[in-house]
């Protein structure tokens, strides 16, 4: 065997042993599971909608004729805008959403005024995303009315829950 | 508006089994092995070895099973246990090859061609793995036998006590034609009694203390179970004459205690009794006290002592590898004669590897050790976490008592490098081990059933205002 090949090899040899190193690592990495921590946008970004959502609450009935498959304006997050978990955001993927002061909620509401199973949002057939009361004590408000049956959300409504406010988001 | 400000994201709750990753990994690692097979084959002899399909096939093969096993019992296992394993073992057969081919270390009178053999037990340790994923569907079960292992344990250390010493230390026993390093067991078993035991007495040993010069001082009644079993290591190290697994079992438990409790006061305790102890038993015990000389200063018992000879031959190899070693099969490794591929087989991966590749070995097995103490992490059941902290405690432990000794860091103990030194019982039981780690890492990762519903919450719950 010539001396170069040999080289060749010991140096491939203990490169190939790194890559393994460096793979095995960057597995390690992408193994975060559980909750998955993104960076949100400054303040200012999210006030903005906020107002946006106002006036389109002003207009349900026009959201709720383009029900169907999803179509462009669907919601693809919820965000927690005001309250102690201002900022929190879940990714709305068909999946029911519990609220509540309970432990198993998918959002804990560290809120006084919250009961224990508060409300739930949940997608309906058409992917309309629906909201619906639990019987809480102080109840669900979606803007200004006190929710008395499940009722579709329209995008950028800010729902009330004690001092909590969430709404749907793009 | 709160000022508190949150940024949180709660992403989809959809764990992905992972187990293609793992597969990938586990090609990956075979390949190397191989890799390192075909290296040494064309440093020693000039051409590909003959056995290459084989040995090839061979590790593929166990890697397969093991992988299908996991796929099949443990989809939500951790993915990087089995490959990091399979490729220690897979270039630690190909080192023990390397020094079977070397003249000189077959001109030894107990030399034995060790490859095959390793080979076969490896084999024999992954069908240990598979069988631990087959027949232990939950970890929890293991509890109920927390005293049982006790005694089992207990009765496994003590047992090569009555066998003769072989090179100064009774770690073996010998069964007809086999013989078996019970030690190697029986830490997987003391593991599973000071999970069960702890778990149950942790919350005695936490917070039943006085605070004293920012230490926690447990009462003394309390002090009971380390004094215990710190007078069984004691015994070991003067019956036995095994260092090694006299470090284990304390380190083991002084380990275990800590995380149990949360106090570090037992570490500075634990610290300060295996320090008493070996220092104490040092000081009457021949065969410690010429493995403590040899640790200080190795190259003087050169030529007289056959134990200081070799550390120093050993720490000659790592001087002469360098930074990147001199190529498979190019060392002069053999030079340390006996145990060279057990005891003293990092040497050979230090000298021919040199450092960049001893730093992957460390490594690596540092990622095993943090996948296993990730997974005690996640786990869900106070005994999982237990367990699988003890385990990846012990796995880190051993590796470091190995290579410390040979690294000259501290007195050479005798212990087997897990997975690449030549060694059944060693490599079985370390199957076994990690077939444990993966089936917690398993229960730990698999999604969380859903909450029982509990009708009465809503009725008996007060709601505030």
């Amino acid at each position: 065997m010539s001396e170069l090949t040999l080289t060749v090899m010991r140096l491939g040899f203990l490169a190939v042993l790194w890559l393994f190193v460096i793979v095995a690592v960057q597995v390690i990495r992408s193994d975060l599971f559980g909750t998955r921590v993104t960076q949100r946008g400054s303040r200012r970004e999210n006030a903005r909608p906020q107002q946006a959502a106002r006036q389109q609450a002003a207009a349900p009935p026009q959201q709720r004729q383009q029900s169907g498959r999803q179509r462009r304006g669907a919601p693809t997050k919820l965000v927690v805008s005001e309250g102690t978990l201002t900022g929190t955001t879940v990714a709305l993927q068909g999946q029911t959403i519990t609220l509540g002061r309970a432990h198993d909620s998918t959002i804990v509401l560290d809120d006084d005024y919250a009961s224990s199973r508060h409300a739930r949002i949940y997608p309906d057939r058409d992917g309309q995303w629906i909201v619906e009361d639990l019987g809480s004590t102080n109840g669900t408000y979606l803007d200004r009315t006190r929710l008395t049956t499940p009722t579709p959300i329209p995008l950028g409504a800010p729902i009330r829950i004690g001092k909590t406010v969430i709404e749907l988001r793009k | 508006m709160s000022v508190v400000t949150n940024t949180t994201t709660i992403g989809a709750i959809d764990l992905p089994s992972r187990r293609n990753t793992e597969l990938a990994l586990l090609g990956f690692a075979v390949a190397i092995a191989v890799f390192a097979y075909a290296n040494v084959g064309l440093a020693i002899n000039g051409e590909l070895p003959s056995g290459m399909l084989g040995y090839g096939l061979g590790l593929s093969l166990l890697a397969g099973v093991g992988h299908m096993a996991v796929r099949r019992y443990a989809k939500y296992a951790d993915p990087l246990l089995l490959p990091l394993a399979t490729l220690l073992n897979g270039v630690g057969l190909a080192f023990i090859w390397r020094l079977d081919q070397s003249e000189r270390f077959q001109a030894l009178k107990t030399f034995a061609p060790a490859a095959s053999k390793q080979l076969m037990y490896s084999a024999v340790g992954v069908a240990l793995f598979v069988a631990v994923l087959l027949l232990l569907k939950d970890h929890r079960i293991l509890q109920r036998y927390t005293y049982i292992s006790m005694v089992l344990a207990l009765f496994l250390l003590v047992l090569p006590m009555f066998f003769p010493a072989v090179n100064g230390a009774k770690i073996w026993i010998s069964l007809g034609p086999f013989s078996i390093q019970p030690g190697e067991f029986a830490k997987i078993i003391i593991a599973i009694f000071f999970s069960g035991y702890l778990m149950v007495k942790r919350d005695a040993l936490a917070l039943a203390s006085r605070r004293f010069m920012g230490l926690y001082l447990p009462r003394g009644r309390d002090l009971g179970p380390i004094l215990v079993v710190w007078a069984i290591s004691i015994l070991i190290l003067v019956f036995e004459t095994d260092l090694g697994t006299s470090l284990l079992f304390f380190g083991m438990f002084v380990v275990m205690l800590y995380v149990a409790t949360e106090r570090t006061s037992w570490i500075v305790f634990g610290l300060m009794m295996s320090a008493a102890g070996a220092v104490g038993v040092a000081s009457f015990e021949p065969h410690v006290q010429q493995r403590v000389t040899a640790w200080l200063d190795p190259f003087a018992g050169w030529g007289k002592e056959a134990a200081s000879e070799q550390i120093a031959k050993s720490l000659m190899a790592f001087g002469s590898g360098g930074t990147l070693g001199t190529g498979l099969g190019q060392g002069h490794s053999d030079l340390i004669g006996f145990a060279a591929n057990s005891d003293f087989i990092l040497a050979t991966v230090g000298e021919e590897l040199g450092l960049a590749g001893m730093m992957a070995f460390l490594l690596i097995y540092g990622l095993i050790v943090e996948r296993g103490v990730r997974t005690a992490l996640a786990a869900r059941d106070p005994f999982g976490k237990l367990l699988a902290i003890g385990l990846s405690g012990a796995f880190a432990i051993q590796v470091f008592v190995v290579a410390g000794g040979v690294m000259g860091l501290i007195p050479l103990t005798g212990m087997t490098m897990p997975f690449i030194a030549q060694g059944g019982s060693s490599v079985i039981a370390n199957w076994a081990l990690v077939g444990i780690l993966i089936r917690i890492s398993d229960t730990a990762r698999r999604p969380a059933p859903a909450p029982a519903p509990s009708p009465d919450a809503e009725m008996t719950q007060v709601v505030r205002p």
